[in-house]
C-alpha cells in the first residue's frame, strides 16, 4: 500500500530562485534561510520518496481569473514551467504520476471535493522553487510530483477548515492506493506577508511561530481561523497558510517534528521550513 | 465566517468579486505580460496596449504613473501587478517602498524589524 511518510513546509517565493541562480546562498542575507535546508534534503535523500504531493497556489501562470478553480490538481506525466513575466530562466520539466493522481482525483470527488482535474498545467514558482530547494540544480526529475493548486488569489477562497479536510481526504486516498509507494507531502508558501497596499511589509513573527507549533501538535485549532482572520493576523497573503494546513491534514498518523528553521524576512515574507515525520 | 461577511483591513485591498470585475481588463493586460512579445508590444506603445485591453482612463493614468495603490483601488490584483512590476524591472521591495511612501532602504529596514518581531 502507498504510505505518506512525512510532510514538509517551505517557502516558495521567486526571489529564492534568483538567489539560487546567482549563487547567493552563502551571502549574509540568504545564509540563515538556506542553512535550514540540508537536514531536510538529507532526510529526503535517505527516505527516497517515490511521489511528492505538492500544495501550492498558482500566481497567474496557468490560471487567470477568467476561470479560477478553487481546488485544481494535475494528473499528467509531465509539467512545464514558463515565463511568469519577469524572465525566470526556463527550467527542466517536472515529472508527474498519473496513476496515483487519477486515484486521488476519483477518491476526492467521491469524498465531496469537486476538483478541477488537469491533464495540462503549467506550474509556476509556487511548485518549482520548493522542488529546487530540496534537489538543487533542478535535480528533481527522478521524483514524481502531483500538483494540488489552491486558490489563494481571489476571494472567496477555501477556508482553513476546508483545506485541512482536503488534506485529510488526500491522506485517505493515498492510503487506499494498492501500490507500495512512499509519498511525502509538501505545503508551500506563506507564512505571514503582505505585498499590497499601504500595509505592505507586514510580517507577524509570533503568529508564524504559533502556526508552526500548531501545525505539529494541534492542526485542528488552526481551523478556528477564517481567511479574513489570517489576513488580519498575518497580512493579505498569509492566506497561503492554507497550503501548509492542507499538507498537515494529509498526515493521518503519529506526527513528529524532525526539523524546523524559521527565518524572517526573506523578501517580504516570514519563511517557515519544517520537516514532519508521519508514522 | 459567512462568505459574504464584510470586513475592512486598513491599508489592504482585498481582491474579491467586486475588485475582480472592476479590474478585469487591467489584470488581463498584466496576465499577458507572461509573454515577451506582449511586454515588447507594451513597451513600444503603452497607451495603445492599455487601449487594447480596454482599461479605464483612471487605470491608464495609474499605469502611466506606476501608481500601485491606485492600480489596487482600480481592481488590480497584486499577483498580476507583480508582472507589471517585473516589466518595469522592479522587485517586491521596490513595490513595497512605492506603496508605503518609504525609500527602498527604509522599507527593507522595516521588513528586518518586522522579521525580528519588533512590532
Amino acid at each position: 500500500m502507498a504510505k505518506i511518510i512525512g510532510g514538509v513546509t517551505t517557502s516558495h517565493i521567486p526571489a529564492i530562485a534568483n538567489a539560487m541562480a546567482n549563487g547567493l546562498e552563502e551571502t549574509p542575507y540568504w545564509k540563515p534561510f538556506f542553512d535550514g535546508y540540508p537536514p531536510v534534503r538529507d532526510w529526503l535523500n535517505e527516505q527516497k520518496p517515490d511521489v511528492i504531493i505538492l500544495f501550492y497556489n498558482d500566481h497567474g501562470l496557468e490560471f487567470f481569473i477568467d476561470k479560477k478553480p478553487t481546488f485544481a490538481m494535475g494528473v499528467a506525466d509531465e509539467y512545464y514551467n514558463s515565463d511568469e513575466g519577469w524572465g525566470i530562466p526556463t527550467i527542466p520539466p517536472v515529472t508527474g504520476e498519473s496513476e496515483l493522481s487519477w486515484h486521488i482525483a476519483n477518491s476526492l470527488v467521491e469524498d465531496g471535493f469537486d476538483m478541477t482535474i488537469c491533464q495540462e498545467m503549467k506550474v509556476d514558482h509556487g511548485l518549482t522553487v520548493p522542488l529546487n530547494l530540496m534537489w538543487p540544480g533542478h535535480n528533481y526529475g527522478h521524483v514524481k510530483v502531483i500538483p494540488v493548486c489552491i486558490n489563494c488569489e481571489q476571494h472567496p477562497m477555501p477556508q482553513p477548515k476546508r483545506t485541512l479536510a482536503l488534506g485529510q481526504a488526500i491522506g485517505r486516498a493515498v492510503e487506499s492506493f494498492e501500490d507500495d509507494l512512499k509519498v511525502v507531502v509538501f505545503g508551500t508558501g506563506g507564512m505571514s506577508h503582505q505585498l499590497d497596499g499601504e500595509r505592505a511589509g507586514f510580517i507577524n513573527r509570533a503568529f508564524d511561530i504559533e502556526c508552526l507549533d500548531k501545525l505539529v501538535s494541534d492542526p485542528e485549532s488552526l481551523t478556528q481561523y477564517s481567511n479574513y482572520d489570517l489576513v488580519e493576523l498575518g497580512g493579505a497573503q498569509a492566506v497561503e497558510l492554507n497550503m501548509l494546513i492542507a499538507m498537515r491534514g494529509a498526515l493521518l498518523g503519529e506526527v513528529t517534528e524532525l526539523h524546523r528553521n524559521y527565518h524572517a524576512p526573506i523578501s517580504n515574507t516570514g519563511s517557515g521550513l519544517m520537516l514532519l515525520e508521519n508514522k | 465566517m459567512a462568505t459574504n461577511e464584510k470586513r475592512e483591513f486598513p491599508g489592504t485591498y482585498l481582491f474579491n468579486g467586486e475588485m475582480a470585475k472592476k479590474g478585469y481588463g487591467l489584470n488581463k493586460m498584466c496576465f499577458s505580460f507572461n509573454n515577451q512579445e506582449a511586454r515588447d508590444e507594451f513597451n513600444a506603445d503603452p497607451d495603445a496596449y492599455c487601449e487594447k485591453y480596454k482599461l479605464t482612463d483612471v487605470q491608464k493614468q495609474a499605469i502611466k504613473d506606476k501608481d500601485i495603490i491606485a492600480l489596487l483601488r482600480e481592481g488590480g490584483s497584486i499577483y498580476y501587478l507583480a508582472k507589471f512590476a517585473g516589466l518595469l524591472k522592479l522587485n517586491m521591495q521596490d513595490i513595497g517602498a512605492l506603496q508605503t511612501g518609504m525609500s527602498v532602504d527604509e522599507f527593507k529596514a522595516m521588513l528586518e524589524k518586522n522579521g525580528r518581531g519588533e512590532v
